[in-house]
């Protein structure tokens, strides 16, 4: 599953909205165009608003696998 | 920059916007705006704009807090009464923001002090309640070269523009100057529905969020004028005066001037 190399991880499990969406943001403001980062987060409302909202801002979901325990872990490229 | 998790959480609402972000909020936080006026624009102003955590917030009156100021200087409260209004809208913004610094001038500005005083800052925002001063800080934005948000009210009426010098009109570009002393009514003569006061206080107070982040487009070249008794508002184009007597292509002023005080 984790064949994906990840230029940076955020673990925003226990994060609520919008915060883990916040620090989703800043991170990738961080990154350069094209790098990989990699988020842990929890189902339900985390999964259901980060996604899109890191889409809104034209970046791109690789994809996002269900893990052991019940979290996700998202793959998002960078993209301005 | 590693962020605190008191700022990410503080300016979440900011950062989530796409026009902001975390690099916008950091613009914010490291600009610096002075407001001249702790009163009833100055007010809004001052508490959106320390709550948006600019950086440093520049005050300016040499008043004291009356009980008359009440109704629409939502920056001061009855304890307040007699305090001087820097130092009661000093505390008032600490308290919303600890993380800003809040720098007061319990003074009149005038064309000696007026400079030296806008000199440090990035962006002036006019809450004065008077002709001469009106105009004083216009010319010397002009001179200075800073960015200068202008409001007034009166009655149920009120104004907005946004003064970016080079690169649109002045306040003189519409008024020559100021009209002859008692020929146009103060609040204290005239009235003032106090809520107008955080209308246009608050739309100055975008004007120079957006004038910092650099988004959006600002009211330079056009004057907003609201009429919150029929609730209308209305957009007047102004185009830059080439005879302008300060921005023009031959300003005839180059000095600051005192106007007659008339009260």
């Amino acid at each position: 599953m984790s064949n994906t190399i990840a230029d940076d991880t955020l673990d925003l499990r226990g994060v609520l909205c919008p915060i883990n969406f916040v620090k989703t943001k800043l991170k990738l403001e961080a990154m350069a165009d094209g790098e990989i980062l990699e988020v842990y987060l929890d189902s339900g409302e985390p999964m259901a608003n980060v996604p899109r909202s890191v889409k809104n801002e034209g970046h791109q979901i690789i994809k996002a696998t269900k893990e052991e325990g019940g979290y996700f872990r998202v793959i998002i490229k960078k993209s301005s | 920059m590693a962020y605190s998790e008191e700022w990410i959480e503080r300016y979440s609402r900011h950062i989530i916007l796409p026009e902001v972000g975390g690099k916008g909020q950091e613009k914010l936080n490291e600009s610096k705006v002075l407001i001249i006026g702790a009163g009833g624009l100055g007010s809004p102003v001052a508490l959106y704009l320390a709550a948006a955590g600019i950086g440093t917030l520049g005050i300016v009156d040499n008043d004291v807090v009356d009980l008359s100021n009440l109704q629409r200087q939502i920056l001061h409260t009855t304890n307040d009464l007699g305090r001087q209004k820097t130092e009661s809208a000093k505390e008032k913004l600490e308290a919303l923001n600890p993380e800003i610094t809040v720098n007061a001038y319990h003074e009149l500005v005038n064309s000696t002090n007026i400079m030296e005083m806008i000199k440090d800052y990035d962006v002036i925002v006019d809450g004065t309640d008077n002709f001469p001063t009106r105009f004083l800080i216009n010319d010397a934005c002009v001179l200075g070269n800073k960015p200068l948000v202008h409001g007034a009210i009166l009655r149920f009426d009120g104004q907005v523009f946004t003064i970016v010098p080079g690169a649109g009109p002045c306040y003189r570009c519409i008024f020559e100057e100021p009209p002859p002393p008692g020929t146009v009514p103060n609040c204290s003569q005239a009235g003032i529905l106090g809520a107008i006061a955080g209308i246009i206080g608050t739309i100055q107070a975008t004007e120079v969020l957006k004038l910092i982040i650099g988004k959006g487009r600002t009211l330079k070249g056009r004057l907003l004028v609201v009429d919150a008794l029929d609730m209308t508002f209305r957009e007047v184009k102004i185009r830059r005066n080439s005879a302008c007597p300060i921005c023009g292509d031959n300003p005839t002023i180059t000095q600051l001037i005192d106007y007659e005080w008339v009260c």
